[in-house]
């Protein structure tokens, strides 16, 4: 901007116009040219047509497939989603059905990894205590994205009064932590008295949105005025159409990342609040629910609270891991030439 | 005139004195450089050899990715973590810098040889004051002494930075492009190097700031003693500038010997082809193909023989492809000559916030007018910052304008609405500059020439997809090219396509907004060429905004020259070059590099 | 620079009543009787409800209400607890405790996390910059809670090297272990975040340009990377600071640290609202200032912005 307003001060110089004839050497150079059949003279500019075309995602794919990141991640991320939705296939003990008698038991035949305090399979808990943690992170990512995503592409796109106002209220909410307003939001008595999956899930989102809103809202300003944004509208296409068909696409990149590495974050928000007694009800099986009842004999029989923080690290684990692996395939000054 | 200091200059001036003035300062033998890629190794630089005598200026000529920049870098030990020397030597007065110990090569760096880089915005680390940057560099080489303060205010204002002293306390962002070159020239120069590397010194510059920073580079260079070894994609430039001229193409040396003698008598095709196309040694505007057969034809009855020698002639006569298979259009409106474009009294004024949200207004574009007739090239010539790209959004009606109207076919632009609006999109199209940025990289080619022919409803699927064909024939792209994605192409050919969709509605007008600026020479002659053929057979008016008076040469009829949003002087562009009125557009004229070396 | 630093502020002020309008809009407003919910739910004598309301200005309307609130924040006139303390004076025991426990956690962020992520950036690629990237990964995927509930068997209990749970002074020394606990998922942030930043600005224009000057490569590593790398880190962990707040009500509750976090809890499972509101409302005002210290700082590490 500087170089626009204030005029070279360098121009102190006469501008005499030098009559600029080029140097002669005195020495004597000698003039070299290289045999032609050395370097042949390509066309000037031609297309290649050897190479194979691929889209942005298309090249990113064949760049993910060949990560070892990407491949474990995604292997377990495939596993942890399987053994949400069916986990009859993976355990085959009721979850529910705990003896007294069977209380702090180790493993034994049928039950590999021993028993809870009240008698509980441990091993068919953590695997039922899957779709809990997986509904959570799932569900205040699309929230978090739904209500961040278009805050930001708005505040990004139009600028102005808009941006200022959502700017300072992404600000405002920022200024308290996650958990500690998921914590505050969850102890409402409307919240504390209706607890499900689903409050978790709102007091989440209420608290989660500024960062996919601040990522948008950067990813969308980076594009707005790109020159293609500008000849589209040129060619007659309205602002916001030209935001949907162009700026969100483009900008789509980084907040899939943030997105992959927040649903991590959230499952482990999650298992916190239910580890401090306000997340899911007891009812709902749950890796956060059944580390906090662990946690009173960590001393004694620690293995019981040690597999669903396993399962439970393995599964944020593996959305991180995602996010780090699309990140490096979704860079786009690895893309550009 | 500023004053060079000899003081620590003394030491090595007497070593080269004893030293046999005819032995190389700097000699590159059969060097090659590989980079190791996730492709597999690239060998960016092969066979390359060339040789620098101390106190002469050599200077390496090519298009991006010719590995001029590449060959410079290694001759300073700072190739990309990724590249090595895979053979051959680099003698700097008699010791192989590919064989000396990273600690030699630092006490050789600064010291020794030095080095401007190419962008000043970038080179100079945003958070530590200028002299602070200058001090470490006297420092690092044990220069600084005693009165290290002074020592670099002297040094910056041998660089030509006026009240050097207290810009020494400034932050580089408070510079401006020119100002920060100094700034880099200086400490480049601070240690008295015996070589000077010079990677595009000012191809980020105004032309008339780099003749001035070039001119001092040169007074400097030639005071001292110093070796440059330059590094150019500019003919003219490279020719006006050094002795010695070094043609690198695809990683090898083409040709090389004395400037004047390689400009006026190139031996490899390749040189020639540069030669022919270097826009700074235009002298004429292009002629389209039609038009030149019509010329040659009277001329071979006239005379027997037409002279075969084109230096003056910029079009190439090698497989540079030029269409020629489209069928031609008659414009259908209005006749050619007639006005289609007047702009009357335009002006836009920014509002610009200053500290606690005080607004200042900035006039970017003050009270111009001009007109634009149909069927003709008229270009808007200026510098950075002098509000030509603001005209051309204003024009577009991206952009409003504070006061004054655009007449587009008589009807006012600016209060178009709705249907009309549309309507007068379809018939205004623009060519932006940044060939990396004016196409979606989401889009293949074929939905990037076809979202015009939707957005406007035109045609069905099967009819678009013949029209887009036709398009890319008419710019000379092949028809694969369709299922393809920006960023397979190269700077050019994305060109040819923002042309190819810029045609896709049969505008009248297209806008190109330093539309060649971004592409090598080559590059840029062959897409001039298209775009002169397109403007013969389709009747297309074109409004031309370059900062590059040698572009203007060739293809325009007239010339806006614009400096701080007015318009100086407007004429034709046969008047302009060979009458000009004014001061400013003689200095541009005058800063044009080459400009004078053929003729 | 004064200009500036005043401008920040006033721009911090919006923040700071936004944030504890929503807290207490959210407390006092949502449905659902905070006073019903002070007595657990339990029938209440209406004398005894009216007095409860008056005392907390619920009688009064919202935004006059949510004034007094401001009012009481600002001149730590908080109120009771339930067994009848002052709320200030509780606070006023719980902070420095807490504030200890952050600065410690936060000096460990910074000093490892920086010394961490600059080698790893320096060599990235390496088996160095392989092994501490992967041990970041596992920190961060490893819940605070299950770290906090580990570290304690194993250095506390199993080794013996430090006390399970801390005393009632928690002095110095026993609260290593858990300012390693609640630092430790940031550190790992602060250690990508600052490999990130190195391994970018080795490739700066102006880097290559100080190697040209002749600058030997310490130099060019201290003088002209890690200043410049260091900006987004400093941004990080001054807005870490909020994070650490809310992550010390994890981790003072496993190793039974008398501080904020402690205190926040219990209110907050005891239903005591005025409590949890006021200490709220503190973090807020914590907060705001961390944030512009870190503007400042920001403004000192990098000459462009004090002048836009």
């Amino acid at each position: 901007m500087s170089e626009n307003l204030t005029p070279d001060k360098g121009t102190t110089e006469p501008v005499t116009p030098v009559t600029r004839q080029g140097k002669i050497s005195s020495r004597t150079i000698e003039h070299f040219v290289a045999p032609l059949e050395e370097t042949p003279l390509a066309a000037v500019d031609n297309v290649d047509e050897t190479t194979v075309s691929l889209s942005l995602w298309a090249d990113a794919w064949r760049n993910l497939r060949k990560q070892p990141l990407f491949i474990i991640s995604a292997l377990l991320i495939l596993l942890v989603v399987v053994v949400a939705i069916v986990p009859g296939l993976f355990a085959h003990v009721d979850p529910t059905s705990c003896t007294l008698a069977d209380s702090a038991e180790g493993p034994r035949s049928g039950h590999p990894l021993g028993f809870t305090l009240q008698g509980c399979d441990v091993y068919s808990r953590m695997i039922y205590g899957t779709r809990a943690s997986l509904t959570v992170g799932i569900f205040t990512t699309l929230g978090v994205l739904i209500i961040g995503g278009i805050m930001g592409a708005l505040a990004g796109y139009y600028g102005g009064w808009l941006d200022t106002i959502l700017a300072r209220l992404a600000d405002i909410f920022f200024a308290l932590p996650l958990i500690l307003g998921a914590i505050i939001i969850n102890q409402l008595p409307l919240f504390r008295d209706n607890k499900s999956v689903w409050t978790v899930v709102i007091a989440l989102v209420a608290f989660g949105w500024p960062q996919i809103a601040r990522i948008t809202r950067g990813a969308v300003i980076e594009n707005r005025n790109a020159d293609f944004v500008m000849a589209a509208k040129a060619l007659g296409l309205s602002p916001f159409r030209a935001l949907m068909k162009h700026v969100v696409p483009n900008s789509l990149a980084p907040i899939i990342v943030v997105a992959s590495i927040s649903l991590g974050t959230f499952i482990v928000a999650e298992a916190t609040l239910s580890f401090l007694g306000i997340g899911l009800p007891f009812s709902v099986i749950s890796w956060g629910n059944d580390i906090s009842a662990a946690q009173t004999q960590v001393r004694n029989n620690p293995s019981v609270l040690l597999w669903p923080a396993v399962a439970l690290s393995i599964t944020v684990l593996s959305f991180i891991m995602l996010g780090d692996a699309l990140r490096d395939a979704l860079d786009p000054k690895a893309r550009k030439r | 005139m500023t004053h060079v200091s000899h003081i620590n200059n003394a030491k090595s001036v007497d070593s080269k004195t004893a030293r046999d003035a005819d032995t190389p300062l700097l000699e590159i033998r059969d060097l090659a450089i590989t980079f190791d890629t996730s492709n597999g190794p690239v060998h960016a630089v092969r066979n390359a050899h060339l040789s620098i005598m101390p106190g002469e200026t050599v200077a390496i000529v090519g298009e991006s990715g010719s590995g001029k920049s590449t060959t410079a870098l290694a001759a300073i030990g700072l190739l990309p973590s990724n590249g090595r020397v895979s053979g051959g030597q680099i003698f700097f007065d008699g010791e192989d810098i590919t064989k000396a110990s990273s600690k030699r090569i630092v006490e050789l760096r600064g010291s020794s040889i030095g080095m401007v880089p190419q962008d000043p915005m970038s080179n100079l680390n945003p958070v530590w004051k200028i002299g602070f940057q200058v001090k470490e560099t006297l420092k690092a080489n044990g220069l600084a002494g005693a009165n290290s303060k002074e020592r670099v205010a002297e040094v910056l204002a041998e660089a030509g930075l006026p009240d050097a002293a207290a810009r020494a306390k400034q932050y580089p962002h408070e510079f401006s492009g020119g100002m920060r070159q100094r700034a880099l020239i200086a400490i480049g120069l601070a240690c008295r190097p015996r070589l000077l590397i010079a990677d595009e010194p000012t191809s980020a510059l105004d032309v008339t700031v780099q003749r001035q920073i070039l001119d001092h580079l040169d007074r400097m260079t030639t005071e001292l003693g110093t070796a440059v070894l330059l590094i150019t994609h500019d003919l003219g430039l490279a020719a006006e500038r050094a002795e010695k001229l070094v043609v690198m193409y695809k990683g090898q040396v083409v040709e090389s010997g004395p400037a004047l003698e390689i400009l006026r008598n190139p031996q490899h095709p390749y040189t020639q082809r540069l030669v022919n196309s270097a826009p700074s040694m235009a002298s004429q505007r292009l002629q389209s193909q039609k038009a030149k057969d019509a010329l040659a034809s009277a001329a071979a009855q006239t005379q027997e023989s037409v002279s075969a020698d084109g230096h003056s002639v910029p079009v190439a006569k090698d497989p540079m492809v030029v269409p020629s298979s489209v069928s031609p259009v008659i414009p259908g409106h209005a006749a050619k000559g007639e006005t289609i474009l007047e702009i009357k009294n335009l002006t836009k004024v920014f509002k610009l916030r200053g500290a606690l949200g005080k607004a200042t207004d900035f006039k970017a574009v003050d009270d111009i007018s001009f007109s634009v007739p149909r069927g003709s090239t008229t270009a808007i010539v200026g510098e950075s910052g002098s509000g030509k790209s603001t005209v051309a959004q204003m024009t577009l009606s991206l952009l409003a304008p504070t006061e004054g109207s655009i007449l587009f076919d008589g009807v006012e632009v600016n209060t178009l609405k709705g249907k009309a609006l549309f309507d007068f999109r379809r018939r205004v199209q623009p060519i932006f500059q940044d060939p990396y940025g004016s196409l979606d990289p989401m889009f293949n080619i074929y939905r990037t020439i076809e979202e015009p022919l939707k957005i406007h409803k035109i045609g069905d699927k099967k009819s678009r997809e013949k029209k887009v064909r036709e398009l890319l024939d008419q710019v000379s792209m092949p028809a694969s090219t369709m299922q393809r994605y920006p960023n397979e192409l190269s700077g050019g050919q994305r060109q040819r396509i923002a042309i190819a969709r810029a045609l896709a509605l049969n505008p009248d007008v297209i806008i190109c907004d330093e539309a060649v600026s971004a592409l090598d020479v080559l590059v840029q002659a062959q897409v001039l060429n298209l775009l002169n053929e397109l403007q013969e057979e389709l009747g297309l008016t074109y409004l031309f905004i370059t900062h590059d008076l040698a572009v203007v040469r060739q293809i325009a009829d007239n010339v806006c020259v614009m400096q701080h949003g007015r318009i100086v002087e407007t004429s034709s562009t046969d008047e302009v070059f060979n009458n000009p009125k004014q001061v400013y557009t003689q200095e541009l004229l005058n800063a044009i590099p080459g400009a004078s070396l053929l003729v | 620079m004064v200009m500036f630093t005043f401008r920040r502020f006033l721009q911090l002020i919006p923040v700071f009543f936004g944030a504890t309008l929503l807290v207490y809009f959210l407390v006092f407003a949502t449905p659902g009787d905070p006073i019903a919910a002070l007595s657990g739910g339990k029938p209440m004598a209406p004398a005894v409800e009216a007095a409860l309301r008056a005392q907390y200005n619920l009688d009064q309307p919202f935004w006059v209400q949510y004034g007094l609130y401001l009012k009481n924040l600002v001149t730590l006139n908080l109120g009771q607890t339930f067994s009848g303390q002052e709320v200030s004076a509780v606070i006023g025991r719980a902070y420095p405790v807490t504030a200890r426990l952050a600065v410690m956690a936060l000096a460990f962020e910074a000093i490892f996390g920086v010394f961490f992520g600059v080698i790893a950036g320096l060599r990235k690629g390496k088996l160095f910059d392989s092994t501490v990237l992967v041990a970041s990964l596992v920190v961060i995927a490893v819940p605070t809670f299950v770290l906090g509930f580990v570290l304690q068997l194993v250095i506390g209990v199993q080794l013996g090297w430090a006390k399970p749970t801390v005393s009632g002074t928690a002095p110095w020394n026993q609260l290593i272990l858990p300012a390693l606990v609640l630092g430790l998922v940031s550190l790992a942030y602060v250690i990508r975040l600052t490999r990130a930043s190195i391994s970018e600005n080795m490739n700066a224009d102006y880097v290559r340009t100080a190697t040209a000057k002749g600058l030997s490569r310490r130099r060019v590593v201290v003088v002209h990377i890690l200043r410049n790398s260091l900006i987004p880190v400093v941004t990080f962990l001054g807005a870490d600071l909020g994070g650490l707040m809310g992550g010390a009500i994890v981790t003072e509750g496993i190793f039974n640290v008398p501080g904020i976090g402690n205190l926040l809890y219990k209110a907050i499972l005891n239903g005591e609202t005025p409590t949890v509101v006021a200490v709220v409302g503190m973090l807020v005002i914590v907060f705001v200032l961390a944030n512009l210290v870190v503007d400042l700082l920001y403004a000192w590490l990098d000459p462009r912005i004090r002048y836009v």
